[in-house]
């Protein structure tokens, strides 16, 4: 078995107990980068120099006796949403493709007190909008299981570089769904933190009440390793959530025993495969086996959801991107008035979602729509709120899909946003209601795509997330599950 | 036709807090361009805003002393608009929940009392400063920005439509000033623009109730330029309306050196800021205990203070005026008050020698001693020392701050008076000026003064002057 193909968790036990030095690891997974990436495309950027040169650190210092942490020497790939000072982060963006931040993001000063390496920076839907990687300025990323597939999005660079075995962990953001279903789609766990658990500051903003940063990973242990040091309360993030942090990792045996489950029933007009259904059902059965006690519930304002989830996250995207005007950083066209260069700078910085988005915000909150638009949207989210608490009141934790199909083709979706918006339907009520949701792989599909399954708990509970995820796993034939490259020739998963 | 005036002033006012409101950055005053600057305060991809506590104490205080009821539960909008001294493209402001409501500011216009209704006090951050090349906005070749001043605190002030003229206005802004110095919210510098002030005015038919169409007049940069521009803005509108014209609802700007108000932008079409509640950060939340404790340490406000002083010491109300619009030199006056009683001679010493010898000297109110003071005034009651010692005194204690009983025994300063003492000198002054003497006796009264003089200078100033006058009478022409 090559480095490459272990786990985070496996790599810090072989790394610890000096089996194996950091320099190998990495190498191991920038030779991999090398041979697949041209490939996926999973990467904007790579920093081979500065990941060697974490690892060179840390192997002195385990050489030297010095207690490291857990994950020391575990490399990560960072979703290029999220600053990391001195290197370009360009949130897949024309307007940004020069930036270099002077700052790092919080959740990178943690991993690099962590001392874990980072390979490089990865692709995403222009400032995460969107849902198959196609959004990218620069280019698509493509599924591992199957080239012609998206990896869904907007953490797709994330989620390929993770399945692909070019790192085994990663850092994404998810707005509505975009670490959740590009996991779902690439046989990933995903995590969607409660909001303000994990600090936004340094995470280049697309809607500030819904944007939140998380662990994508092979197993729920890697996740709830990086999470143990991601989570936490910010001073620099005024959303951030001062409650203790527990140690996600310790005793993630599952205990299914009085484990009340709700089995999210949706409306099959929703376009859902009939198989992502059936894989739903299976996995209730099998909680319902092991002690769990299963209902079925609907979240009627789903719907509705995603109209609201539609109006609220653009209006404050375009509040957000107001900001990249060409006068301090950034791409910026020169011309004769001050009006005309923000109109150029932007009219040839932003791609077209992104400035349907704009578009869309902007209109929302015009004087004399906002009342219509803004403020019902932001109704909504209060009863969506309000019905998660009443589910909760019933429920510890609820199940569903991830995403309503496997992974679809690039290009199906591209020129039809509705149809593109829709494949985010089971990730956006969570993210409106600020709760942590988790994608777990249920298996193979029969066109041989993954599937994803999701849960979903009350604020801060991703403890009991990952645990129930852990279950699944040890009920799974394959774990990691881990695609074929068979675009590789003679090479296994 | 006779038209009445409406004016309603916009007043912000940078806080005097030692750093921004949602970053660490210093806001001093003057520095190099752009070195007080970090990723939150230009706007950076990622940064997010923390408040600043002082920040809120200083406008609670603020709102307080002028009388608006403080909302325990505000809070902070977007105010959406592109302009290059706008890092994020928006402002964080207040909108529909401001951080308080009312208020108003009792002042006297025309020997009448009257209070000045406040529609809203809100905080916000301040916007870059731009720089333009060439000699105004109009016709610059490029422009510079610095953005120390970017996320400065600023409190916005706004006024009901209920002032009249530019006189009253700028006694407005002018008693305003006073006030918030009380509050020590701000420094309230016009020149450095700690202190700035929009007006929107119109003019109706006298007796009319309904508003005219508004001009905003902007780029008033002292108290006086506020009071020349309306008042040039109100003859501009009086003419277009006479001849038969309307005023368009526009955006006005001063200029110091015409001295004239110029048309900036139709208001036609209004911008839209597209106002939403700021989702990077949580709606203000104020303890009530922490607002009465604000309250509880708020001082006197100038107002009252005047009145108490009028009342209290027996000052003219001139006086009470000159005594209160100063908060120092209030405090001063009050600090000897409480150690000294003759208050009619404090206020003549205080209103005359002192404040010329602060001018001479460049010192400041503050740098007094009310001790000092209360001993040189004693010392001078008592006869110890005569006025013109008394006066050098001052000019010294202001200078060194050095207690002038000190003074007076290191220098052997004490006044003669004693007959004994003076007999003698003045015996040999009239032996020594039989001229002099006999003019006296002649009953010119220069050779008085001439006789007394030479006393004084034997003595270095240190003679009675009103002893020694009686007792050349009685010597020579008794």
């Amino acid at each position: 078995m090559h480095l490459y193909e272990q786990t985070a968790f496996e790599l810090s036990r072989m790394l610890n107990s000096r089996e194996v030095s950091s320099v190998e690891v990495v190498r191991s997974f920038l030779e991999r980068i090398d041979e697949v990436d041209p490939h996926l495309k999973a990467f904007i950027n790579y920093t081979p120099n500065q990941a060697l040169e974490t690892a060179g650190e840390v192997d002195s210092k385990r050489i030297g006796g010095e207690k490291l942490p857990a994950l020391a020497g575990v490399p990560i790939a960072v979703k290029d949403n999220i600053s990391t000072m001195g290197l370009q982060t360009t949130c897949a963006s024309r307007i940004l493709e020069n930036y270099v931040p002077p700052f790092d993001a919080t959740v990178i000063s943690a991993i690099k007190k962590a001392k874990m390496p980072i390979l490089g920076k990865t692709n995403l839907d222009e400032f995460a909008m969107g849902s198959s990687t196609e959004n990218s300025a620069f280019f698509p990323t493509h599924n591992p299981w199957n080239l012609e597939r998206v990896p869904g999005g907007s953490s797709g660079g994330s989620v390929v570089a993770v399945a692909a075995g070019m790192a085994p962990l990663a850092l994404g953001s998810d707005t509505g769904g975009s670490i959740r279903q590009p996991a779902a789609m690439c046989g990933m766990t995903g995590l969607r933190p409660t909001y303000g658990r994990v600090s936004r500051y340094g995470l280049i903003a697309f809607a500030s009440s819904l944007d939140q940063i998380g662990p994508v990973s092979l197993t729920a242990l890697d996740g709830a390793l990086l999470m143990n040091l991601i989570a936490g309360y910010d001073p620099l993030d005024s959303t951030s959530l001062s409650d203790a942090v527990p140690d996600y990792s310790a005793r993630l045996e599952p205990d299914l025993n009085n484990l009340r489950i709700g089995v999210i029933r949706y409306d099959q007009g929703d376009g859902f495969d009939p198989e992502v259904t059936a894989a739903v059902y299976k996995a209730a059965s099998l909680l319902e086996e092991y002690g769990a006690r299963v209902g079925e519930l609907t979240l009627p304002l789903t719907d509705y959801g995603l109209s609201a989830y539609y109006l609220i996250a653009p209006s404050e995207a375009s509040s957000n991107l107001g900001r990249y005007d060409g006068v301090r950083y950034g791409f910026s066209v020169d011309a004769d008035s001050i009006e005309a260069m923000f109109s150029r700078t932007r009219g040839e910085g932003f791609g077209p979602e992104v400035k349907r988005r704009i578009m869309i915000g902007t209109y929302a909150l015009s004087a004399g729509y906002y009342d219509a638009y803004y403020l019902k949207a932001m109704k909504v989210r209060t009863m969506i709120r309000s019905d998660y608490e009443e589910a909760f009141k019933k429920y510890d934790l609820l199940l569903g899909a991830a995403s309503p199909t496997p992974a679809f083709r690039l290009g199906e979706k591209i020129e039809d946003p509705l149809q593109m918006y829709l494949s985010d339907v089971c990730n956006i009520t969570d993210a409106l209601a600020g709760v942590p949701s988790l994608a777990v792989p249920a298996g193979l599909h029969s066109s041989g795509l993954p599937v994803g399954l999701q849960l979903t708990a009350r604020p801060l509970k991703e403890k009991l997330l990952f645990k129930t995820a852990r279950f699944f796993e040890e009920h799974r034939k394959q774990v990691p599950l881990r695609p074929e490259l068979n675009f590789l020739e003679g090479r296994g998963r | 036709m006779k038209y009445e005036v409406v004016i309603g002033l916009e007043i912000h006012v940078e806080l005097l807090t030692a750093s921004k409101l949602f970053c660490g950055c210093s806001t001093a005053f003057g520095r190099e361009p752009n070195s007080h600057c970090c990723p939150v305060c230009l706007g950076l991809p990622g940064s997010l805003p923390v408040f600043n506590r002082r920040a809120i104490e200083l406008s609670v205080t603020a709102a307080l002393a002028l009388k608006s009821e403080v909302q325990l539960r505000s809070r902070f909008d977007r105010k959406n608009y592109f302009y290059p001294d706008l890092p994020k493209a928006y402002q964080v402001s207040q909108f529909d929940q401001p951080l308080a409501r009312g208020g108003y500011l009792a002042m006297e216009y025309e020997g009448k009392k009257k209070l000045i209704n406040l529609e809203r006090v809100h905080l916000e951050e301040e916007a870059g400063k731009l720089i333009h090349a060439g000699d105004s906005i109009i016709g610059a070749g490029h422009s510079l920005v610095d953005y120390n001043r970017a996320g400065i605190p600023l409190l916005e002030i706004v006024t009901a439509p209920e002032l009249h003229s530019g006189e009253e206005a700028r006694l407005f802004l002018e008693d305003l000033r006073t006030v918030l110095l009380y509050a020590g919210v701000s420094d309230c510098k016009m020149e450095e623009g700690s202190l700035r002030c929009d007006a929107n005015i119109s003019l109706r038919p006298a007796g009319s109730s309904e508003l005219g169409t508004k001009a905003e007049v902007k780029n008033m940069n002292s108290f006086r330029s506020v009071e020349l521009a309306l008042d040039y803005e109100i003859k501009r509108q009086q003419q277009v309306l006479s001849a038969g014209g309307v005023v368009n609802q526009e955006t006005c700007h001063w200029d110091e050196e015409k001295k004239q108000t110029f048309s900036m932008r139709s208001k036609e079409g209004s911008s839209d800021y597209r106002y939403f509640p700021e989702p990077d950060l949580l709606p203000l939340v104020l303890e009530k205990s922490f607002v009465a404790e604000l309250a509880r340490t708020l001082p006197e406000m100038p107002a009252k203070r005047r009145e108490r002083f009028q009342e209290q010491y027996n000052l003219e109300k001139k006086e009470a005026f000159m005594f209160t619009g100063n908060r120092e030199m209030g405090d001063l006056f009050e600090a000897v008050a409480k150690i000294y009683r003759d208050y009619r001679n404090l206020a003549n010493w205080i209103q005359g020698d002192l404040l010329y010898q602060l001018r001479e000297s460049g010192k400041k109110i503050k740098e007094v001693e009310p001790a000092l003071l209360a001993n040189l005034l004693r010392l001078l009651d008592e006869g110890r020392i005569n006025r013109p010692v008394a006066k050098e005194l001052l000019a010294e204690m202001v200078q060194t701050g050095t207690d002038p009983v000190d003074l007076v025994k290191e220098r052997g300063l004490e006044q003669i008076s004693s007959r004994e003492s003076l007999l003698p000198l003045l015996e040999q002054v009239i032996a020594e000026n039989p001229e002099a003497v006999e003019n006296y006796r002649q009953g010119k009264k220069k050779a008085l003064a001439f006789l007394v003089g030479k006393v004084m200078a034997a003595t270095k100033g240190r003679a009675d002057p009103a002893e020694l006058n009686r007792l050349f009478e009685e010597k020579i022409q008794g």
